[in-house]
């Protein structure tokens, strides 16, 4: 028998997925001797620990996940009800040069980061626009920027390279 | 009725001065920017901006984020009426009637009504907010941890009900709110729950990094995939002031829209989007002519868009006074406040009766600047939607990226908010609303709190949940409402009172 509508029973599977992890983790898992996961103190009603409420918690969202996976099992979706199609490409360069922009601010300075997020998420788009036009809209863009949070606001930002970390984290500059 | 007088003439004194006329008008400012630009929303730029107003004392930054609120929903239809686009979701219903009038060359008639009907709408909603919010928030005093539990649960619920879409993924996202919210370290016995050894975990996850993740970066991936089209009607736009037969056309359905939309912005999960589209369906059914909807008709336009920004102003009422969020803006209005030292709940109008007054005057003074600004500025604002997204979502993402590292200068909070923006994107795709998971994440600890001293208070007994008055009524009101959606007739009702957004 097939999956009568695809979008609500792995919904429900994501719910119970995270519903175990959440559960597992504040109670812990024994065997016997060996503790694979700590868990956090249960406590009491009267004196609740720090396991309680998460665990009780995870035990709810279990429970829904369960409802909505088995109704989304049994009921018959229409044509909207199929799994959806993930534009890969959109994610990996939007939240991709956002990472990279995490990963590069502290040592290169938010005016290059900045640079690299506009011009990395700018590919990302289905309609190109011409790599001279992304360029000047980056640098554009990281001016205002410094202009506002750094200048104006006072946001402690770093917006030059740090040339030291940057040496010190690459060996062949050491010598 | 002289109380209120005095109150609020102590609100205006806090609003009028110099620094906090001037951040309410940057909010309201930044507001109608935002909210005229499609592909950002209020969440978005709210959490964008927390981290700029930390060194603003907390009335001024908390004047400037409601003002980007209802300014958001205000210029939201703008772009409405002149793109067919929603600006914000609270101007869907705009679109139908606004832009048959703009495509008739009525586009100035239709931006007039709209803001002259706000004005009014917010001058209604603010004097409610006095008039309601202190017997309100006196009642909540009396509250014992259980009935704040009960209460907690009720709002979000309630929350739910109102909102569109399958109830019961909507309350496996509040669950799992509550469980994200709990990340980080327990008051009470001090464990880092949840850090997986991660030293930025250990405080929580910020509730900027969220919403920034889950509301804006995954809106721009969807934008994305969907591509644009846009027509602008950018070329006559005359006539702003309506004529008599128009005032005379708007004047019920903008009383109507008012009443509405204050009644449904009180209640959680209520807020301007429930406002607008009800108005528009009351409209509907009470004109002569119900054929004229869909065709240019300006009452189509009036209702919501007084329903909308009355509600925007009320959803405050819970805020101010229980502080329960009924809205994922409201619940970064939480998070703002607590970032700024205050403890939301029914001890700010007694505690802080400045910052309660303040706020509230501010609203209405940030009306006033909305129409003197949307008036005269709707050429600039026209410009700025033939600004094309692929220059606008990269700078989105520059600003996002700023405002989530600024939070606490840590880049874990950025590599979490593009994780957050994958996730609020595959929720959007599985037709889960991530909008709830924002309302538990906010009330996750407080929950966790009033549960325990709830009982401890009882000895561990949950009988207390039932036998409190005050906590049973919350709890029937709460059984209630779940039969009534839960039977079908209520349920098709609701299917209804939505349809128009598919269209």
């Amino acid at each position: 028998m097939k999956v009568g509508h695809p979008k609500d029973f792995w919904s429900g599977i994501m719910f119970i997925v995270i519903g175990v992890l959440f559960a597992v983790v504040a109670k812990g898992i024994k065997f016997g001797d060996s503790v694979l996961v700590a868990g956090y103190a249960m406590g009491t009603p009267a004196r609740m620990g720090p396991a309680f409420f998460p665990f009780w918690l995870g035990l709810i969202l279990i429970l829904f996940g369960v409802i909505i996976a088995v109704n989304g099992y049994r009921t018959k979706g229409g044509p909207d009800s199929a799994f959806p199609h993930f534009h890969w490409r959109a994610i990996a360069y939007v939240l991709g040069s956002v990472i990279i922009f995490g990963l590069i601010l502290k040592p290169v300075g938010m005016l290059l980061a900045g640079i690299v997020l506009v011009i990395v998420s700018s590919i990302g788009n289905p309609e190109k626009s011409p790599m001279k036009t992304t360029v000047i809209l980056a640098v554009g863009l990281v001016v205002f920027c410094a202009l506002v949070f750094v200048w104006g606001l006072k946001l402690p930002i770093p917006l030059c390279p740090d040339v030291e970390a940057i040496q010190s984290s690459i060996g062949f500059c050491r010598g | 009725m002289g109380e209120i007088l005095s109150n609020l003439y102590l609100g205006f004194g806090v609003a009028l001065t110099f620094q906090n006329a001037m951040y309410c008008f940057i909010g309201v400012l930044l507001g109608t920017l935002i909210g005229v630009l499609p592909g950002i929303g209020p969440v978005a730029t709210i959490s964008m901006l927390l981290p700029a107003t930390f060194v603003l004392p907390p009335i001024s930054a908390l004047i400037m984020l409601a003002g980007i609120y209802y300014g958001a929903s205000y210029g939201g239809s703008t772009t409405a009426i002149l793109v067919n686009l929603p600006g914000e979701v609270s101007s869907v219903v705009t679109c139908i009637d606004g832009y048959q009038m703009a495509r008739q060359g009525h586009a100035g008639k239709a931006l007039g009504v709209a803001a002259l009907g706000s004005f009014f709408a917010g001058t209604v909603a603010t004097m409610l907010i006095a008039a309601f919010a202190p017997p309100l928030a006196e009642f909540a005093l009396k509250f014992g941890p259980a009935d704040y539990f009960s209460l907690m649960i009720l709002g979000l619920i309630a929350a739910v009900v109102l909102a569109h879409g399958s109830l019961i993924k909507a309350i496996a996202m509040i669950v799992l709110g509550l469980l994200i919210g709990l990340i980080g370290t327990d008051v009470n016995s001090g464990v880092a729950r949840y850090s997986f050894g991660l030293p930025e975990l250990i405080d929580g996850i910020g509730i900027g990094t969220i919403a920034m993740g889950t509301f804006g970066f995954s809106e721009i991936v969807r934008n994305l995939e969907q591509g644009e089209k846009r027509e602008v009607f950018t070329k006559s736009i005359t006539g702003l002031l309506p004529n008599w037969t128009d005032i005379k056309q708007s004047t019920w359905p903008v009383l109507r829209g008012t009443a509405l939309g204050s009644f449904l912005g009180i209640l959680p999960g209520g807020g301007p989007t429930l406002g607008s589209f009800s108005a528009y369906t009351l409209e509907k059914k009470m004109a002569k002519d119900p054929s004229r909807f869909g065709k240019g008709a300006i009452e189509g336009v009036a209702a919501p868009e007084a329903a909308n920004n009355a509600a925007a102003q009320t959803s405050f009422i819970p805020l101010l006074t229980l502080g329960i969020p009924s809205n994922p803006v409201m619940a970064l209005m939480i998070g703002a406040m607590i970032i700024h030292g205050i403890q939301p709940g029914p001890q700010i109008m007694t505690a802080k009766p400045d910052l309660f007054w303040g706020m509230i005057a501010s609203m209405w003074v940030g009306n006033l600047m909305l129409v003197i600004l949307n008036l005269p500025l709707i050429g600039m604002w026209v410009k700025l939607l033939t600004l094309e997204y692929r220059f606008l979502y990269p700078a989105i993402l520059l600003f996002c990226c700023i405002g989530v590292y600024s939070i606490s200068n840590a880049t874990m909070d950025v590599y979490l908010a593009a994780l957050f923006g994958f996730i609020g994107y595959a929720f959007i795709k599985l037709e889960c609303e991530p909008a709830p998971l924002l309302l538990g994440f906010v009330l996750g600890p407080m929950m966790e709190e009033n549960l325990r001293r709830a009982l401890l208070l009882s000895r561990g007994d949950p009988m207390v949940f039932f036998t409190r008055p005050i906590s049973l009524t919350l709890l029937i009101i709460t059984a209630i409402l779940i039969v009534i959606v839960v039977s079908p007739a209520i349920s098709k009702k609701r299917a209804e009172a939505f349809q128009e957004e598919a269209v």
